[in-house]
This record gives structure tokens, C-alpha cells and sequence, in this order.
């Protein structure tokens, strides 16, 4: 993914193979942070008042919503020109705009890394750290956020209202709008502690159970079609089928995040029974992949990319287990009050974000390294097996590692000791406590090595089997793809 | 290729039109919800508080207060009680103002040193540390607590202060918190921002706090 050969026609495209870039880049720093952090849990000394925890973590997660938000514009700007049939108005800009914003980004980290804390003023809130998880960014990057993502959002809009505006297309821009316009809900500062929790879980919220699953609603669909030679008509309808469901239950689900930060006791019903209701369209989402699989599979329809329909099957998988099914086990009330903010809340997070987002956008990374190379039929290889083996299996064992931790942290500090500082270290460190945290950092491992066999398969995948296509096609013009491998 | 929907279940047009309208009306209620919300979880003013007004979020004044954490049998859980008087470094008579700014200063310095990395505020941040939800009642700072005689202090408030100024050389455990440059200012501020957060009613979060040292209702 990284060499300059190329037969991507478009500037719109080649633009997306940028920002997917820098997208595989961050999640290696959001590995690499996440796994220091885990070293901490268990060596509490290691890189003690250096690069504190908070540091590790802040860069982790940070890491992580850029990347899956560059990996996310990359994705548009790659299905733009395909969608309209011109190439983006306004593609110039669009390209100032990508280094203007990973020049920010890297001052940031920077800062984070180097300067790590301000004074208590709001100097350092416009400077140095927002102190918001997620959200850390100081005021002057979410400034330049913000522009960016008008830049980004007016390519898109003029260049779907000249070229073809198709249903998938009108499903983002309506959502990207969306999701442009929460993050101004996370942009101002106030003393009182219950007020900006509340409008933080606005942009979070919004963002993951809302928003962002459209999105993927929107691009699973397009992939789809991509992959499977599935019916777009059918798959707009299912957009829209999605959409309602999505919304209608995420909106005012919400709500399960305002049982405890000084809400109103109303949210108790409203968070419960709207969020309970969330599952329902991430179950649909898994049906529809499978039905549309099942279908074009008896049609003799060849998977044209195998690698990246392996890794939407783990999404909708993943969405479905990780925020479906690990998401469920906590939004209820009568369960929150002893499991929120344990180590429950990282054991469902971390399935989710892996599932639901991860996921999908390394999958749209195999479809750009096809179109980079443009390879006919995209084979798995053995490193992008063990890539996506590795991935799935360290993020699940993870999961199990933080789910019984969880478990004995709501038991133990929660309900026996009643959450004090004592009880809290009594339940830091029990035998069940330490292994888990073992685990997760065992796994974490396996994650990480995950991640480089799937870094080398992008980076290789496409020249391989390139060459595979070339010799494959002069030696035998009637051999099957994929044949010539063995040759 | 154009086909004709049998029926409505199979229309691209219903369904989108439905997802229009769920989508709105989800958005409207949202919204019309906040704007209930909203004002119940702004702070109250000095003179509802005097008034013994119930409030979600009182003012920065109920610093000057004594402030419990007790089982209210209506509700059927603990809800933070603010009472009589008490000195806050020495003093009970803080004005609105002044109390306002050590607030402010107390929520700036919360996120410059980012706390909530670590710490859970309101149950939500870190996992690394302590939940600081109910920090200031917590039983370690009381004068049964080891933490007024490891700091050489009197009071809860000192503790705390003198203990965020240097965490790492107040150590209770193998995990110890770092230090993060938190001058004497700061540190006061800070506690005034955990006495304050204290104070809001959370609807019994934590629950039973302290239920096993200190009680229920921490001294
Ligand atoms: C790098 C992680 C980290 C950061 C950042 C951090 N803390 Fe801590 N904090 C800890 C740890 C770990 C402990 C437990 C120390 C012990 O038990 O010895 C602790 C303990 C505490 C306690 C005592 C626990 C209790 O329940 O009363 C308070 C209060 C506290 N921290 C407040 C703060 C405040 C305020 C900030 C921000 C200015 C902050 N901490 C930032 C890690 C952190
Ligand atoms: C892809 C979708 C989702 C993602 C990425 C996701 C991610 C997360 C993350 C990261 C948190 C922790 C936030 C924090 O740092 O404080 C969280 C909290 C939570 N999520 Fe999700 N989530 C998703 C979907 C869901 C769904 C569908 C449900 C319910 C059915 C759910 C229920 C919850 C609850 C109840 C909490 C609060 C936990 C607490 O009280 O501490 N989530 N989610
Ligand atoms: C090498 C693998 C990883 C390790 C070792 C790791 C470790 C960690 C640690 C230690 C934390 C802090 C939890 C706490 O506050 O106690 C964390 C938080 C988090 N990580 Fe990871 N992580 C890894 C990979 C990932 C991946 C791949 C994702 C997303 C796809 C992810 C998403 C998150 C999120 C969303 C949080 C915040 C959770 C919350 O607040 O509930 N992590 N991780
Ligand atoms: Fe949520």
C-alpha cells in the first residue's frame, strides 16, 4: 500500500490512499500505546512519572478515533468518484486540507508526548490537553478539525449534486453532516462537572451508536456490491431499513449514559428501554450480509475480494457481539450501577470498536489495494490469514480478560466494599484481577503480532499477486485466478 | 430491470421516507428531553441553597457546607445531604464569587493534568485509579483514615491538598499516583472541585458507598 506504482485513475482515489496511509499508521501508535498501558496494570513502576499511564492512554484512544476517522474519509474519497461517476470537485483543496490536518496531528501528539500536562488555566485547554476523554485534543486542533471536515464535507456535497447522487451516497451526506456537527457539542468549557458529561456523551454517544454505525451501514452495503456483485437495489433498501433502526433506538439510547452524572431519574427508562432496542438493526446488519453471501453464492458468483469480505464477515460479526451482545449485558440500570466505570465498560469497548469499526475499514483497505494494483481477483495469503486469525483472536481474548475482571470488580469493589479507595484496591488486587490483566496483556501481544502480518500483507499482497495475474494470464489465458499461484 | 414493488415492504421510497421520520422524531424528542434536562443540571443559585431548595447540582457555596451521603427510603438509595457549616481551609464564608472562581480553577485544572485519564469522574474516565465520584467522603481522609497523619494535617481538606501536591511520596499502594506539577492553588481548588462533585445527586451512584469502612454515612 506504501509504493508509488499505481493505476488509479482518479485524484479523488489517490487522495483516499493517503489518508489510508497515515489511517494504518496511527493504529499501529494505538497498539503500541494501548500495550504500554497494560504493562502498567501489571508493572505500576514501568515508565513511572516518564510517560504516565494517563499519557499511554490518552495517545491509545486518540490514536484510535483518528485513525478510524482517517480511514473513514479515506474510504469516502475512494467510493466518491466511483458512486458519481466524475472525479471530486474541489479535489485541490482536498488534498492542502490532508496535510494541513496530519501536520496538526502530528504537533499533537508531539505536545502530548513532550509537554503532557498544563497549568490549571484555560491556556493549556486551548494549548496543550482538553482533558476530555476522547476528546483531549486542545482547542486550536478542534478548531482545525472542524475545517477540515467542512472542506472534506463540501467535496462531497458538490460533487454528488454534479455527478450521480445515488441512495448509498445521500445515506453519507446526510450522515457525515451529522456526525460533523456533534463534534461542535464537545468544543466549551464549563466548571460544572454534570453539564459536561452531558454533552460529551453527545459527541461519543452519537458518534459510535448513532452516526458512525450508519456509516458503516452505508459502506458495508457499497462493499457488497464491490465484492459480491450483490443487487443495489436491494441494498438501498436495506440502507434506508437500516438507517430507521439505527437512529430510532440509538438517538434516544443515549439515555444509558445519563442513569448516574446528576440526570433526571426519567433517563433510568428511556436509556433502558431505547438502548436495549440498539442490537436489533447490528442483528440485522449480520443477516443481511449473510442472506446477500448465501444468495450470490448460488449464483456461482465468485467473492472478487476475499480478504476484504472476510474482514466485513468480522464486522458484522464483531458489531454484533461486541456492541449487540457485550453492550446489552450493562445498559440496564438495576446492572449499570455496579458495573459503570469498571472493567466491564473496556471489555464491551474494545469488542465494539474492534467489531464494528476496525473491522470494516481494514476491509475497505483490502479494496483499495486492489484498485491500487488492479487486481481481478483478490486471494487470501497466508499473512493475511494470520492477520485477521491474530487480530480477532487477541481482541476476543482480550475481551474475556476484561469481562471476568469486570465481573470481580462490580462484586467486590461495587457491591462488597462500596466503592472506596480501599475497595477499589481490593479489587485491583485480587488473584482474579492480576490474571485477567495478565491475559489482557498476553493477548494484547497477539494483537500486536496480528497487526504485523496484516501490515505486511497490504503492503505485499498487491505487487504478489499483480505478478501472479501478469504471469498467470500470459502462461494460460483460461486459467482460473488464483491458479498460478502454485506455479 | 425496473421492477415494480409488490408491496409497500419491498419499496425503496417507504423506506426511506420511514427512516426520514423515525430519524426526526427521535431527533425532536431528544431535544425536547435535553431541554428538560438541561436546566435541572445547572447550577443552582447561593440563595436556593440557603433556602434548603432540593437541587441536582448546587452552587459553588455549597463549599462552606458539611455534606453526607444517606439512604433516602423514598428513593431507595443514598443521596448526598448538605448541612450545617463547616470550615473549608479554615473558612465558611465564602463568597459567591470567590467560590465560583476556585471552582472554575478546580474543573481547569482537572482537565490540564487530565484526571479523568486515570480516574473514573462520575464514573466515567480511566479505569487506573480510584472512582472520585464521592472522593471527598471517602473513609481514607476522615480522621479514622491514615491520611490526615501521613500528610501531618487536621482537616479533610488539607489531606487532600497536600497529598495532590506530592502524590507519589504519599503512597498506599504499589500503584502510586504521579506527580503532575499541582501547585498549593491548585491543589485547593482541585479539592473544591471533589467537595463539589460530591454534592451532586448522582441518583445512589456509588452505590452503599463505604458500606464496608466508614459506614454508609462516612463521617
Ligand atoms: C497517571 C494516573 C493518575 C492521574 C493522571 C491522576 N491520578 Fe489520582 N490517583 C492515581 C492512583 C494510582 C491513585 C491511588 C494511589 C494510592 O493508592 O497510593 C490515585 C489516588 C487519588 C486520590 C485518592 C483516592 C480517593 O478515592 O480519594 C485522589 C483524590 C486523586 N487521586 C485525585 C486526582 C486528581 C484530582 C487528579 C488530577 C489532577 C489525579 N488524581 C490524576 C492515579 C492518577
Ligand atoms: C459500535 C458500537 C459501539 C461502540 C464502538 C461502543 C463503545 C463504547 C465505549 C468505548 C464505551 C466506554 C466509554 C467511556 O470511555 O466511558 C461504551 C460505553 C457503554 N456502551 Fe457502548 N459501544 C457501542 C454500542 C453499544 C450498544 C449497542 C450498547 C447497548 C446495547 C452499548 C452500551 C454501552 C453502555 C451501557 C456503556 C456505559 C458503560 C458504563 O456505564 O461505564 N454500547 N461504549
Ligand atoms: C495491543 C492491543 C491493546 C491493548 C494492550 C490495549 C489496552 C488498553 C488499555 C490498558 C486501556 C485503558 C483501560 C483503562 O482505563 O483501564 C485501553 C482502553 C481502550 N482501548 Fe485498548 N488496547 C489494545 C487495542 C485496542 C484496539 C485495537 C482498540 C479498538 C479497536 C482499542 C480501543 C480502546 C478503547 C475504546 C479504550 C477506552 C475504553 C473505555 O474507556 O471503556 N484498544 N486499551
Ligand atoms: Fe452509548
Amino acid at each position: 500500500m506504501l509504493s508509488k506504482y499505481s493505476e488509479v485513475k482518479w485524484e479523488s482515489q489517490k487522495l483516499a490512499i493517503n489518508y489510508f496511509r497515515v489511517a494504518i499508521i496511527l493504529f499501529l501508535a494505538n497498539l503500541l500505546f494501548g500495550l504500554l498501558a497494560a504493562i502498567q496494570y501489571l508493572y505500576p513502576n514501568f515508565l513511572f512519572e516518564i510517560i504516565d499511564f494517563s499519557i499511554n492512554r490518552t495517545l491509545h484512544i486518540n490514536a484510535l478515533v483518528v485513525w478510524l476517522l482517517y480511514a473513514m474519509i479515506g474510504a469516502v474519497y475512494w467510493m466518491l468518484p466511483e458512486e458519481t461517476g466524475i472525479e471530486t470537485v474541489g479535489i485541490g483543496l482536498g488534498k492542502l486540507l490532508f496535510y494541513i490536518l496530519t501536520a496538526a496531528i502530528a504537533v499533537v501528539v508531539l505536545v502530548f508526548l513532550l509537554i503532557q500536562v498544563g497549568a490549571g488555566d484555560i491556556k493549556s485547554i486551548w494549548l496543550i490537553n482538553e482533558g476530555r476523554e476522547y476528546l483531549e485534543a486542545p482547542r486550536w486542533a478542534d478548531i482545525g478539525i472542524v475545517v477540515v471536515v467542512l472542506g472534506f464535507l463540501a467535496n462531497v456535497f458538490l460533487t454528488a449534486f454534479k455527478g450521480r447522487r445515488t441512495g448509498i451516497l445521500t445515506v453519507l451526506m446526510f450522515d457525515l453532516l451529522a456526525l460533523a456537527g456533534l463534534y461542535l457539542a464537545g468544543m466549551f468549557f464549563t466548571k460544572n462537572i454534570s453539564m459536561d458529561q452531558f454533552w460529551w456523551w453527545w459527541v461519543i454517544h452519537l458518534w459510535v451508536e448513532a452516526t458512525w454505525e450508519v456509516y458503516v451501514a452505508a459502506v458495508v452495503g457499497w462493499g457488497l456490491i464491490k465484492t459480491l456483485g450483490a443487487n443495489r437495489k436491494i441494498v438501498e433498501m436495506w440502507i434506508w431499513i437500516e438507517l430507521a433502526m439505527l437512529f430510532g433506538s440509538g438517538i434516544l439510547g443515549l439515555g444509558h449514559h445519563y442513569f448516574w452524572i446528576g440526570t433526571p431519574e426519567y433517563w433510568w427508562e428511556i436509556g433502558a428501554l431505547f438502548s436495549a432496542l440498539e442490537p436489533v438493526p447490528l442483528i440485522g446488519m449480520f443477516v443481511h450480509v449473510i442472506y446477500d453471501w448465501g444468495k450470490q453464492a448460488g449464483k456461482q458468483h465468485e467473492i472478487n475480494n476475499k480478504p476484504a469480505f472476510a474482514w466485513f464477515v468480522v464486522n458484522t460479526f464483531g458489531n454484533f457481539l461486541g456492541a449487540g451482545v457485550w453492550g446489552f449485558m450493562h445498559t440496564l440500570p438495576q446492572i449499570n450501577i455496579y458495573t459503570h466505570g469498571t472493567q466491564w465498560t473496556p471489555a464491551h469497548g474494545h469488542l465494539a470498536f474492534y467489531g464494528a469499526y476496525a473491522a470494516i475499514l481494514i476491509g475497505m483497505m483490502y479494496i483499495v489495494v486492489q484498485g491500487k494494483y488492479g487486481i481481478r481477483q483478490m486471494r487470501f495469503t497466508a499473512a493475511g490469514k494470520w492477520g485477521i486469525s491474530l487480530l480477532t483472536i487477541g481482541l476476543i481474548g482480550m475481551t474475556m480478560a476484561l469481562t471476568i475482571a469486570g465481573y470481580q470488580q462490580s462484586m467486590i469493589e461495587r457491591a462488597e466494599f462500596g466503592s472506596t479507595w480501599a475497595g477499589y484496591f481490593a479489587a485491583q488486587n485480587s488473584h482474579w484481577m492480576l490474571q485477567a490483566m495478565g491475559w489482557r496483556l498476553a493477548m494484547g501481544v497477539v494483537t500486536m503480532l496480528g497487526f504485523v502480518f496484516l501490515f505486511k500483507d497490504l503492503l505485499t499482497i498487491g505487487p504478489k499477486l499483480k505478478a501472479e495475474e501478469a504471469a498467470g494470464s500470459t502462461a494460460n489465458a483460461n486459467a482460473p485466478a488464483g491458479a498460478a499461484a502454485t506455479a | 430491470m425496473e421492477e415494480r414493488p409488490t408491496s409497500v415492504w419491498g419499496s425503496t421510497r417507504f423506506w426511506r421516507k420511514s427512516a426520514g421520520w423515525v430519524t426526526g422524531v427521535s431527533a425532536l424528542l431528544l431535544i425536547w428531553l435535553s431541554a428538560d434536562t438541561v436546566p435541572q443540571i445547572s447550577m443552582r443559585s447561593a440563595e436556593d441553597l440557603d433556602a434548603g431548595k432540593p437541587m441536582r447540582v448546587p452552587p459553588p457555596t455549597v463549599i462552606n457546607h458539611k455534606i453526607t451521603y444517606e439512604f433516602d427510603a423514598r428513593r431507595g438509595h443514598e443521596i448526598p445531604i448538605i448541612g450545617e457549616k463547616e470550615a473549608f481551609f479554615g473558612r465558611n464564608d465564602y463568597s459567591e464569587e470567590e467560590a465560583n472562581a476556585l471552582l472554575t480553577h478546580g474543573k481547569l485544572t482537572v482537565q490540564a493534568k487530565n484526571c479523568m485519564s486515570c480516574h473514573t469522574l462520575l464514573g466515567n474516565g480511566g479505569y487506573y485509579a480510584p472512582d472520585l465520584t464521592k472522593a471527598w467522603l471517602d473513609p481514607a481522609w476522615s480522621d479514622q483514615g491514615p491520611y490526615m497523619a501521613m500528610t501531618g494535617t487536621t482537616s479533610r481538606e488539607e489531606a487532600m491538598a497536600k497529598f495532590l501536591m506530592k502524590p507519589s511520596t504519599y503512597p498506599t499502594h504499589a500503584r502510586r499516583m504521579p506527580e503532575l506539577g499541582i501547585t498549593e492553588d491548585e491543589a485547593k481548588a482541585v479539592v473544591a472541585f471533589l467537595k463539589h462533585m460530591a454534592s451532586i445527586d448522582t441518583n445512589g451512584f456509588p452505590r452503599n458507598f463505604a458500606k464496608i469502612n466508614g459506614g454508609v454515612n462516612a463521617k
